[in-house]
């Protein structure tokens, strides 16, 4: 029983099925998850794949700032995710609402509606970045098993924020606890 | 009463059911297959691709999901459409005459041919079943596909038997391939991508399109039958097209070799081509088959039962 456990760990941290969701991007975290998957990065070398629908997903991969209409479907989709699951918060507006903050349009950021299990800041993350948080968060659904994640738990934050946020002065380094 | 014929028999089909080539060959010879679909289009797209045991973590990792709780009849027939997809295309795999003298029967190739045919139709019930309606548009589609290539593929494979005058599958293995039969292997090779729902025909699965089609609402173990359903019927048809491809060798590790030797080769063609072309509409696939490539498969049927009577 203990070497099954130990061989499906193994196999959940090496085979993290994605369902991508945007709740209001600007399209720019999008291209860059695609990025990710291109020839240059290659995510599937870490058994990454893309899926169409969230009933068959590990890890949930938002972007985007929350607007007031994202809010019920990000629920939802949550929902349809079985478990063990993970979220990836993606760019800095999931995190922070990054340039939209004090909007009246939204009810981000993120981590009020679900709870967010890394954050892989930047406007937009590098490729690689989001490589690393997709990994990161592998790691954590494994040893997670099935029991639900907990809200208030303290998320990893990887990549080099500040780094490169070209669309406003901000560092996006404060993430929003 | 258990006779030593009966009981010898029993043995044979059970072996070969369960060990090779069944269930104990087919399994992991399913995960090889999907993992050399999945690195043939990585390397034709110029990326490294997945590691090789990747189809394996798939699986365990799939067994170890939650699954959804399904209630009424809908929901108990959503849990047994992939369980009968899966028995039915390792059925076909056990039915393989691999081996030679394995044993067989006359008329092994319509069980064959039938039990082949059961994972497409299960496909077809659990995208109903699943009311969504992703899964309805690709259960219509899987409808209308199966009916324009199976006329095809089943004028093939009539053909291929009428010019040998025999519908048992270790026979033909062991008769020297014509060249009728040749123009009938090339007919099935053309129906197999849409069979195995790879590229240019992969309209049932359009996973950009209508996200996944009938397994949109599958989760879990029930998500790993049907991945296992699948690697089995790549196994099953490129295996149905290596023996007759394959010369008929006495030795037995020979013939088993040359086997999976053929079926590897076959699988890198298909991920090729898949890899290669985009997908079709399914009104342009339904004409390729219907209008273009019909013709090939009607000549073949009437070549062979003309050549059948002049002899």
């Amino acid at each position: 029983m203990k070497l099954w456990n130990k061989l499906m760990c193994y196999c959940r941290s090496h085979s993290p099925w994605l369902f991508h969701m945007n709740s209001g991007s600007c399209n720019g975290c999008d291209i860059e998850i695609v990025a990710a998957l291109s020839p240059r990065y290659d995510a599937e070398q870490l058994g990454v794949r893309l899926e169409g629908s969230p009933r068959h997903a590990d890890i949930l991969c938002v972007t985007g700032p929350v607007t007031h209409n994202a809010v019920g479907a990000i629920k939802t989709v949550y929902g349809q995710v079985y478990g063990p699951k993970a979220v990836v918060a993606i760019g800095s507006c999931p995190a922070t609402t990054n340039v939209f903050i004090d909007s009246r349009t939204l009810a981000g950021p993120l981590h009020k509606h679900i709870p967010v299990d890394v954050f892989v800041p930047g406007c937009p993350p590098r490729p690689d970045a989001i490589i690393l948080g997709v990994a990161k968060a592998a790691g954590i659904l494994a040893a997670r098993g099935s029991t639900l994640p907990v809200a208030d738990a303290e998320p990893e934050i990887v990549g080099d924020p500040g780094e490169n946020c070209i669309s406003c002065a901000c560092s996006s380094t404060e993430v929003q606890a | 009463m258990m006779t030593p014929e009966v009981w010898n028999s029993l043995t044979t089909a059970l072996a070969r059911l369960l060990i090779f080539p069944g269930l104990l060959f087919a399994v992991p010879a399913a995960w090889f297959f999907l993992w050399v679909e999945r690195k043939a289009v990585a390397r034709m797209q110029g990326r490294i691709g997945p590691p090789f045991m990747q189809p394996f973590f798939d699986f365990i990792k799939l067994l170890g999901k939650d699954s959804p709780r399904r209630t009424g009849v809908g929901g108990l027939l959503m849990k047994v459409w992939p369980l009968i997809a899966v028995s039915a295309a390792a059925g076909a795999v056990g039915l393989l005459p691999v081996l030679p003298a394995s044993g067989g029967f006359q008329g092994d190739l319509i069980l064959l041919l039938a039990l082949l045919e059961v994972p497409s139709m299960c496909i077809i019930a659990a995208g109903f079943s699943s009311r969504s309606i992703f899964g309805e548009i690709g259960s219509a589609r899987e409808a209308v596909l199966s009916v324009s290539y199976n006329v095809v593929f089943l004028l093939a494979i009539i053909s291929i038997a009428a010019s040998q005058h025999t519908f048992s599958l270790s026979a033909l293995a062991a008769l020297p391939a014509s060249p009728l039969r040749w123009l009938g292997i090339a007919a099935i090779l053309v129906c197999l991508p849409a069979k195995l729902h790879l590229n240019p025909f992969s309209l049932p699965n359009a996973e950009q399109e209508i996200y996944s089609g009938p397994m949109v609402e599958y989760a879990g173990p029930e998500l790993a039958m049907w991945e296992l359903s699948h690697g089995l019927e790549w196994v099953a048809a490129t295996g149905l097209v290596a023996t007759l491809i394959a010369p008929a060798f006495t030795l037995w590790w020979v013939a088993a070799l040359v086997f999976v030797a053929l079926s590897f080769g076959l699988v890198l063609l298909l991920s090729v081509v898949a890899a290669a072309t985009a997908r079709l509409q399914i009104d342009t696939t339904v004409r390729f088959y219907w209008q273009c490539t019909i013709i090939f498969a009607v000549l073949a049927v009437a070549s062979a039962l003309f050549m059948r009577f002049k002899a």
